[in-house]
């Protein structure tokens, strides 16, 4: 077992009976639910909303060369420096080269989880760069040097009494239960951050072929200030953010909200086409915008699971998901947590380290049916599992398999160690979620079926019998 | 081979093989969309929610929708009436000075506040915006679908203006009120195609954040305020 396994399990069980995390997640679900069923339902066609939607990303990502080539094309005629990257390594040093030309020491950063992918705010630490989250949650486990918990909800697992306590520790604040006024002393301190900054960097929602624009969403205005004030401004993204036209964000934007958080539309929908044009008050006098590959060619070339490029990592499959809605984010370890996060890590960062998370779901298919551009997530779970199999059998499953035919493939075998079990299960009792029991994997915390007293076999020849 | 040459040759390798697209499993093997897919037939405006044609019904919509995201609309009869929106926040909010662009509805806006200003349309200093009390701007469209206020860097004043103040007033006139987003979106290539600015952004009400326990706070990093001046 890898450490990555072991951790998953370790940090699952001590979550799934931790039971203020459960109810804090379990609170900020059941508000988001109430108010994403209401924006859907106001929807004339949600379901063929959807089916566009998903249309639309095929068209992209089945093109992406193409589209590629037209969006970059646009935003370096007005101005925008585009770098590529085709690792993590690769962004870290475009990022810092253009940080060390410019003898940048401040970074301020709206919400990029590709920049959690590459580990950016780390290796800016390490260098000595003072790098401000400026999304209030993010802003929060930053202070907490933790993970974000959820793709959307970076801060989800925390009460007001812990962010009050880490405002306290870390920024001296007078102790509140308020949530308003948490949030205003992250205002305060951030504001300054702003205008001071050397260089801020952002994440991207879409990005937009047709016209060389960046599109971010948002709610707190953290993004736009982070784009707007200081004089270098670098952008993040993946290859896959494509759209083809300006006109999709029609659709993409209240279906990104809807599914997201359940706002028919999100506070801040902002398109970036480059730095200050002539003629321009404001706005950086450099932009920078850097396409990070990191294997997402890798999943591309696998047509089957392709679609889980269509991502537009709304946090809908989280939120549905009865494995994270038990675990939580962090037990993941990963980037990207919950469904699509189990679907397309053992493609980012090897099939064999964390091909576990394939059976982190209970297959029940509630994130495919939420995903607003219908990814097939819990198929792509099971061909995960089929792919890791076949490239690494297991010895143990290939013979409990092989067993498992040869006893089922001769009806009286089957019956002698069905009466076996039988008998053996009156015994069961004893041992019963002991250490002893054969079965301790699974009684430790469930209960097994019991084998029925008559099998459908035996109860058909009685009945007959009794008609006869 | 730069690294762009080499992502592309990976992305134009491993699209060799055709994916299926999503919902049309037996249209396996081709590179390009079939026609009769909801795409190449439709516009999503037959999908979102509903909005009318009249304009008293795209009126009523916007104002249903401004007042859910805690927003203020002021739909009124003339310029001067609208003057006179601006002079109540002044005197009640107690503003010293404010933040604008110049324009045709603006400038008269201003001239009768009778306050220190400060223009973003030309070079200016953030800490002299950041001062103000509140920024006043025009605006590209008001959406009734989602209470959306349109803005561009050319149309209001910038990327800070409306944002960096803590009350964010647009004025507008009545024909600038578009049903739907694919209308605004057809409305912004109609009036900037080939010379898009560098900056646009939908405004849905003020600032927000649902960070702390899902409880929604107002103000989270830009204004407070979103005051919708209509006539």
């Amino acid at each position: 077992m890898t450490s990555f396994v072991e951790q998953f399990k370790r940090r699952a069980v001590q979550l799934t009976r931790d039971l203020r995390h459960r109810h804090l997640i379990q609170t900020a679900l059941r508000k988001y639910e109430a108010v994403r069923d209401k924006t859907r339902g106001s929807f004339q066609d949600w379901q063929s909303a959807r089916q566009a939607a998903a249309e639309t990303k095929w068209e992209a990502v089945n093109h992406l060369d193409k589209y590629l080539v037209e969006f970059v094309g646009k935003l370096e005629a007005r101005g925008t420096k585009v770098h590529w990257a085709s690792t993590g390594g690769q962004a870290r040093d475009i990022i810092f080269g253009i940080i060390r030309q410019k003898n940048a020491r401040s970074i301020i950063k709206s919400k990029a989880m590709t920049s959690e992918e590459i580990h950016l705010n780390d290796a800016l630490e390490e260098a000595g760069f003072e790098v401000v989250e400026s999304d209030l949650g993010e802003f929060i486990v930053q202070l907490r040097k933790e993970a974000p918990y959820h793709i959307v909800f970076p801060a989800m697992h925390l009460s007001r009494g812990d962010i009050s306590a880490v405002f306290a520790r870390e920024l001296g604040s007078a102790p509140t239960d308020n949530p308003e006024e948490l949030t205003m002393i992250a205002r305060r301190v951030l504001r300054n951050k702003y205008i001071t900054a050397d260089i801020g960097l952002t994440g991207a929602n879409f990005a937009i072929a047709e016209t060389g624009m960046i599109s971010i969403t948002e709610n707190e205005g953290n993004a736009r200030l982070t784009a707007a004030l200081p004089k270098v401004v670098i952008s993040l993204l993946g290859i896959e953010k494509i759209l083809p036209r300006l006109e999709d964000l029609a659709l993409f934007l209240p279906m990104l909200a809807t599914s997201g958080t359940g706002q028919p539309l999100t506070c801040y929908n902002s398109l970036y086409g480059g730095p200050r044009q002539p003629g321009e008050s404001d706005g950086p006098e450099e932009y920078h915008v850097v396409l990070l590959d990191n294997r997402r060619t890798e999943l591309l070339a696998d047509p089957e699971q392709r679609d889980a490029l269509h991502c537009i990592r709304c946090g809908a499959c989280l939120n549905v998901c009865p494995i994270f809605r038990n675990v939580g984010g962090h037990t993941y370890g990963t980037t990207y947590s919950g469904p699509i996060g189990s679907v397309i890590t053992p493609h980012l960062r090897g099939l064999q380290d964390w091909k576990h998370l394939s059976y982190a779901s209970s297959l029940c298919g509630a994130c495919t049916e939420t995903c607003p551009v219908k990814i097939n997530l819990h198929h792509h779970l099971l061909q995960n599992r089929r792919n890791a199999a076949r490239q690494k059998p297991s010895a143990i499953e290939h013979f409990a398999f092989k067993l498992f035919a040869f006893v089922i493939n001769r009806p009286g075998c089957y019956a002698f160690v069905r009466g076996v079990a039988r008998f053996a299960q009156k015994f069961h009792p004893l041992l019963k979620g002991k250490r002893l029991d054969p079965a301790y994997g699974w009684t430790r915390t469930r209960e097994l079926p019991p084998i029925a007293e008559e099998t459908f076999k035996e109860h058909w020849r009685k009945r007959k019998d009794a008609r006869d | 081979m730069t690294e762009k040459e080499k992502i592309l040759a990976r992305i134009r390798e491993a699209l060799t093989l055709p994916a299926p697209i999503p919902g049309h499993a037996h249209a396996n093997g081709r590179s390009v969309l079939p026609a009769g897919l909801l795409t190449h037939n439709s516009t999503p405006s037959r999908w979102l929610p509903e909005v009318g044609s009249a304009f008293e019904d795209r009126l009523a919509l916007f104002r249903k929708n401004v007042a859910d995201l805690k927003a203020e609309f002021h739909f009124v009869e003339s310029a001067d009436q609208a003057v006179g929106v601006l002079t109540n926040f002044r005197d009640a909010e107690g503003w010293k000075k404010v933040g604008t662009h110049g324009g045709p509805l603006t400038d008269p806006a201003c001239e009768a506040l009778g306050l220190p200003i400060c223009r973003t349309d030309r070079a200016y200093e953030v800490t002299d915006l950041e001062s103000c009390d509140a920024g006043i701007s025009e605006c590209d469209a008001l959406v009734a679908q989602t209470g959306s206020v349109l803005v561009t860097g050319r149309s209001a004043g910038g990327r800070a203006l409306s944002v960096l103040p803590p009350h964010h007033v647009v004025l507008a006139r009545r024909q600038q009120l578009v049903g739907d987003l694919p209308e605004a979106f057809a409305l912004l290539k109609r009036k900037y195609a080939g010379d898009f600015p560098s900056f646009i952004s939908l405004i849905t009400g003020p600032s927000r954040t649902g960070d702390i326990e899902r409880i929604l706070v107002l103000g989270a990093h830009g204004p407070k305020k979103l005051t919708i001046v209509c006539w």
